[in-house]
């Protein structure tokens, strides 16, 4: 079965909800979450601390350079992936509707090479 | 027909390519599981025609041929490149007693394709080149030269959109009864897309040496014959045939632009209008209206009137506050302003006009302009008319505008 990224995109300078709504969002988010395993289709998925906490790392002859922050610097940034597997790209978006509708941002799907396996 | 000339048998190869392409494709998609695999397959199948049925004759039944010829290639294709053991698993399934030429399954299989090539997940001009690569047929440099990009720019849109189609797994498949109203909402969308493209292009320059008016029709007739009972496809197909009907009267003998009221209505194609009329008749019967259908209707309004003041505008009217209601949009606002002119006079239409959001659009100034004049307001009409001649990008229609002001 082919396997599906999706990915929870929002703008870098978006503010942090108010608390209220943030837990509405995080229940939301849960029943989601709950509905993909009980329909068989969660692989593995997860939110991300904020880029700033992140590392880049490249490896050149040897030679390791490390870099404080997110490789791509970019308007929107990632919060959360969540990897899926579904028969084809409807059985995904169908999924990727509802997460959108539960983290109230846009869902980026993106289909793994060869279903997933190499 | 064997020993039929060389020509003969070439332009038959051309014919059936036109017929049966898109079939051909679909019934290949169906067996192979790849829209590029199919394509190469009957693209072989095509070839082979080419250099046989000018010696042998065309065969009795040369769709069958091709697909039959295009499934065999495929196997041999498949066998020759299989490297990998999925490829000789493909190759096998290919060979499961399954008759490639059923009538059934082979309807069904363009409407797949229809929705893969037109799936929403694409963007609309991957869903239109797509469409008239692989439904209607058309060569990719033919499709290039329509819509003004280089042959290698369509090249890579094409290209692009079926390695999505192959790896981000769009499905082949009528979609599920909850998602067709939308799924077939774009589909109609691509061809009024199509059909638009070739009737505002018809006004400049000659482009190309396809008919995209033509082939937009065709796809609709096509659609209407896959979807009998669906009436917004019938509406679009009725919308675009009545559309068509008034070609030959859009254009005066310089080629200059030619509004509706003005149009000599007996240039009119009698047959298209009786066709387009026949199917919004079957709407109304229907009665389950939509955006195409009413726009339909209002076109057939026009067509049933001997002259321009023959029009019965309470009816365009009537149709407007529908198709308002279904699709409100600033621009249908605006046509059913002009209907308000007609019916209420030129005042009543002008605060109408004056209220819709579209500064940037250049035929509210031409409207406005119009109902400027009639009220005898004649340097606010000037002044709207140059409005609309800096926004407009067609030279045929600012030259249009331009003899409007002058007589303003």
């Amino acid at each position: 079965m082919p396997l599906y990224l999706l990915s929870v995109c929002y703008p870098a300078d978006a503010q942090q909800p108010e608390p209220e709504r943030l837990q509405r969002i995080m229940a939301d988010v849960g029943a989601w979450r709950d509905a993909v395993v009980a329909r068989g289709s969660w692989v593995f998925g997860g939110g991300l601390h904020d880029p700033s906490t992140a590392t880049t790392v490249l490896d050149r002859d040897g030679e390791v350079l490390l870099t404080d922050g997110p490789f791509i610097e970019a308007k929107e940034q990632i919060g959360g992936i969540t990897v899926i597997e579904a028969a084809d790209l409807d059985e995904a978006i169908e999924m990727a509707s509802a997460q959108s509708r539960a983290t109230t941002t846009p869902i980026e799907v993106r289909p793994f090479m060869h279903g997933g396996t190499g | 027909m064997s020993g039929a000339p060389a020509s003969v048998a070439a332009a038959d190869v051309e014919r059936v390519f036109r017929d049966d392409y898109g079939r051909a494709v679909a019934t290949l998609t169906r067996l192979l599981g790849d829209l590029g695999l199919a394509e190469e397959a009957v693209q072989d199948a095509f070839a082979a025609a080419l250099a046989t049925w000018p010696r042998d004759g065309v065969p009795a039944n040369p769709a069958g041929w091709i697909v039959t010829t295009a499934r065999n290639r495929a196997i041999d294709r498949l066998r020759r490149e299989s490297t990998r053991q999925q490829r000789h698993e493909q190759a096998w399934t290919l060979n499961a007693p399954e008759d490639a030429q059923e009538v059934g399954p082979v309807r069904d299989d363009r409407l797949r394709l229809i929705f893969t090539c037109c799936h929403p997940a694409l963007s609309p001009a991957a869903q239109v080149a797509l469409t008239l690569r692989m439904i209607a047929g058309l060569r990719t440099d033919q499709i290039a030269r329509c819509f003004l990009v280089p042959e290698t720019t369509m090249a890579q849109r094409i290209v692009r959109a079926k390695n999505k189609i192959a790896a981000a797994g769009i499905p082949y498949r009528v979609p599920r009864d909850a998602d067709l109203p939308d799924r077939l909402r774009s589909v109609l969308s691509v061809v009024y897309l199509v059909f638009n493209e070739g009737y505002v292009a018809s006004t400049g320059e000659a482009l190309g040496d396809a008919d995209l008016a033509g082939e937009a029709i065709r796809l609709g007739r096509l659609l209407v014959d896959l979807m009998p009972d669906e009436p917004e496809a019938r509406g679009l197909l009725a919308l675009m045939l009545l559309t068509e009907s008034r070609r030959a009267a859009r254009t005066d003998d310089d080629g200059a632009l030619v509004r509706l009221p003005d149009q000599d209505r007996t240039r009119w194609d009698a047959a298209l209008v009786a066709e387009g009329q026949e199917h919004v008749r079957w709407c109304l019967r229907r009665g389950r209206p939509g955006s195409y259908q009413v726009q339909a209707a209002i076109a057939a309004v026009h067509s049933d009137a001997d002259t321009a003041a023959d029009t019965d505008w309470r009816q365009v009217l009537a149709l407007y506050d529908q198709l308002m209601s279904i699709a409100p949009s600033p621009v249908i606002a605006l046509n059913r302003a002009v209907a308000v002119g007609e019916v209420h006079g030129p005042a009543d239409a002008l605060r109408e006009v004056d209220a819709l959001p579209l500064a940037d659009y250049h035929l509210l100034h031409a409207v406005r302009a119009d109902l400027l004049a009639r009220l005898g307001r004649r340097d606010e009409a000037r002044a709207a008319y140059d409005a609309a001649m800096a926004l407009t990008g067609n030279a045929a229609e600012r030259e249009f505008l331009a003899g409007r002001r002058a007589r303003a």
